[in-house]
């Protein structure tokens, strides 16, 4: 990665500019992006064209939503693993209580948010309030949300939605000039990642990463961090009951659907840039993660690569891209220690000036960060309160 | 439970007492209330053939519970675990192939091939400072894409020579059950009794000033990798001792990486590390087993008992968390600061 745009300096300051923020731990996604959708090009040329790539758009939007939902969690410095079952759960509701009637379709989608918002509540409040680790929380959410799914439907696939209801997910704005058809999942993902920069921009999204970064300054800097945190849990199954309707459309009603996308959003957050742990990372780059990791299973589905191994890929570029991250990170601050930011940090600038600042207990003013960033990749990274 | 009037001066004596003392109290209700409720059917919870249920259902949860109390001391995560009980079982029966003279063989593959992955994970969380919950995500879906490769189904044969230790026991009590106390025995002495295994616990709990008091902070969490990674191979012989083959979906069916770790939390080892102990977690997998028993043999709805198991899991931790969380120390309630002095931050923590 560092090869190809490192060749570039002398072509002006933009352009590095540029080059560094792609090489960058930020950046590093838009760059594996870029080339993966032009590898993808290269195998099948119809690839790029626009019809073709907005139905890769269409294709990735469930994922880019939930991982947007599951970036504030993370941000926060927590986990949500109960996504998967949240979209199982409203994907299994949408099939069984609107049926064939049009006319229930906005009643219950009502419904699947306000139930949608319960679970994140409820989420929310075991962990700030009981003090149960996210981990162990959702896990148990998760356990216990697929299992009341299941036991609601027998195990089976039941229920069918209207098709007006499916629309959402599979139909669009037709008859457009250059892409054909304009999916409304787009649409919806455009306005999600919208609303969603917006949020993060306002006070109480960067009080979010605030607390991700450390909760002990946000408390004492007048944070309600129980709210805070209940509130990003709400975001993340708000968001996977998004995904849940656009799914509906798109993949029909099964009790399979929404398995494992938990760790799929996880992942995509992970390969965003984003620092498990909280306090770093950029929404845009976490929806940016989920194309990259829906991009590649494209490139290895094009490449003739049996899908067994789609696994295996997975795993090995998640690895690398964190492996990157974390060294990258860790050569920058130990190489710009007495300089006057350490740059790849994008909360730095977005955080209010009390709480911004890495928590650096180090005592030692010769290698003053080379230590918390060791441990914020070891020992912080668990979520847990 | 008890109160939690102790005086302060006493607090630091009384809590390694309660630690695992809570888990053994959860236990002694769980159990009560399960045979209650065994009783309310008909049937008797006490009898040779229940235990042996539950002690038998203990056995496979307990091995990888062991490893991943080492790891998650350590303060990071194995979430490989199922990838390599399943890659443990096929690798035996396969290696076996009905053949009792290639039991030993067999067995040292197994564990050579799982201190080979376990390895891999501890170079990767501490070398690549790639955080444990990603890094094990990351090798488990590579022996995941392996496994789904090259084997469709059950493969190779177990000689009945080897099916015996999953099929015998002394009295009520398995011969396997025996075999993981004897690991968690040797499990626990390790931590009390070795070096690297007191290191094990000033790493998990605060790597800097382990670090910073001259402590080599990379091997103990290298070794507890591996370890976690040998007893995930154990219980994968275990699984293939009793199906007699070996199968590529026993791991995930068995859901060992969120249960192994729920079972260890549940029995009191923090997840941010530092603190715990095996014994917790050996009750803590007693627990799943005795609630997972009283739910068969009251017919339970499958699907209704995942529900059960979450609902368990979450109340148990929050009842213990609820307890304890005025004697854990700072770090673990307050996110990350150092600069705080101990006492200082406790005092901050009782009064918010």
């Amino acid at each position: 990665m560092s090869a190809v745009s490192s060749d570039r300096p002398s072509l002006g300051r933009r352009l590095a500019d540029l080059g560094r923020m792609l090489v960058s731990p930020r950046g590093a996604v838009f760059l594996l992006l870029i080339v993966l959708l032009v590898a993808i090009a290269l195998l099948n040329p119809s690839f790029a064209e626009p019809g073709q790539l907005i139905r890769f758009v269409q294709r990735v939007s469930p994922v880019a939503i939930v991982a947007i939902g599951q970036y504030f969690v993370i941000v926060g410095g927590e986990f949500d693993l109960s996504m998967g079952s949240v979209v199982t759960a409203q994907v299994v509701i949408a099939g069984n209580l609107i049926g064939q009637d049009d006319a229930k379709s906005l009643p219950v989608l009502a419904l699947m948010l306000a139930f949608g918002a319960f679970i994140g509540l409820v989420n929310g409040l075991i962990v700030t309030l009981l003090k149960v680790p996210s981990f162990i929380a959702t896990l148990g959410m998760m356990l216990a949300l697929l299992g009341a799914t299941l036991y609601w439907t027998g195990g089976a696939a039941t229920g069918n939605p209207a098709d007006s209801f499916r629309e959402i997910g599979r139909g669009g704005i037709r008859d457009l000039p250059v892409i054909e058809i304009l999916p409304w999942s787009v649409l919806v993902l455009v306005i999600v990642l919208a609303v969603a920069i917006w949020f993060a921009r306002r006070p109480f999204g960067r009080t979010i990463i605030a607390l991700g970064d450390n909760a002990m300054t946000a408390r004492y800097s007048g944070t309600r961090s129980w709210w805070v945190k209940t509130s990003t849990f709400i975001i993340s199954a708000l968001s996977a009951t998004l995904a849940g309707v656009l799914l509906v459309g798109y993949a029909g009603v099964h009790p399979s659907v929404g398995r494992g996308y938990e760790f799929t959003a996880i992942t995509a957050v992970v390969l965003g840039g984003v620092v498990l742990g909280g306090g770093r990372g950029w929404v845009v780059a976490a929806a940016a993660g989920a194309f990259a990791l829906e991009a590649l299973f494209t490139l290895l589905n094009f490449a003739g690569v049996p899908s067994t191994y789609r696994d295996a890929v997975q795993g090995v570029i998640i690895i690398l891209a964190v492996a990157y991250a974390a060294t990258t990170i860790r050569a920058r601050r130990r190489g710009r220690a007495l300089e006057t930011s350490p740059g790849p940090a994008p909360t730095n600038d977005t955080s209010p000036a009390p709480v911004a600042k890495e928590p650096d207990p180090s005592p030692d003013p010769a290698r003053p960060a080379h230590i918390p960033s060791t441990q914020r990749a070891d020992n912080e990274t668990k979520g847990g309160s | 439970m008890t109160a939690t009037t102790a005086a302060p001066a006493r607090r630091s004596r009384r809590r390694r007492l309660d630690a695992t003392l809570i888990v053994g109290i959860a236990l002694v209700a769980v159990i009560v209330i399960g045979a209650v409720l065994v009783a309310s059917v008909g049937r008797n919870f006490f009898s040779p053939g229940n235990i042996r249920d539950i002690l038998t259902g203990m056995s496979v949860l307990g091995f990888v519970a062991i490893g991943q109390t080492l790891v998650i001391l350590c303060a990071s995560l194995d979430l490989s675990v199922p990838y390599v009980v399943s890659l443990s079982s096929l690798i035996a029966a396969d290696l076996m192939a009905g053949n009792p003279a290639n039991i030993p063989i067999a067995v040292l593959a197994v564990l050579a091939t799982a201190a080979v992955i376990g390895l891999a994970n501890g170079l990767i969380v501490t070398k690549l400072k790639v955080n444990g919950f990603i890094a094990t995500l990351g090798t488990g879906l590579i022996i995941k894409g392996y496994l789904d490769t090259n084997y469709k189904g059950t493969s190779g044969e177990v000689p009945w020579a080897f099916q015996v230790i999953g099929a015998t026991g002394i009295g009520p009590v398995p011969v396997s059950t025996m075999i993981m106390l004897l690991v968690a025995l040797a499990a626990a002495l390790f931590l009390a009794r070795t070096r690297v295994g007191n290191h094990m616990f000033a790493v998990g709990g605060n790597e800097q000033v382990a670090r910073l008091s001259g402590i080599r902070t990379a091997r103990p969490l290298i070794l507890a990798h591996v370890l976690c990674s040998i007893t995930a191979a154990l219980a994968g012989l275990l699984l293939a001792s009793r199906l007699g083959v070996g199968s590529p979906t026993v791991g995930i069916q068995g859901g060992y990486d969120l249960l192994s770790i729920a079972a260890v939390v549940l029995g009191g080892t923090l997840l941010m590390g530092g603190r715990g102990s095996i014994w917790g977690t050996i009750g803590g997998v007693a627990i799943f087993a005795v609630v997972d028993n009283v739910m068969s043999v009251m017919q339970v709805n499958p699907f209704l008992k995942d529900v059960v198991r979450g609902i368990v899991i979450v109340a148990a931790v929050a009842i213990y968390t609820s307890r304890s969380l005025d004697r854990r120390r700072p770090r673990f309630t307050t996110g990350a600061t150092g600069t705080t002095t101990p006492d200082a931050a406790h005092e901050k923590e009782a009064s918010a």
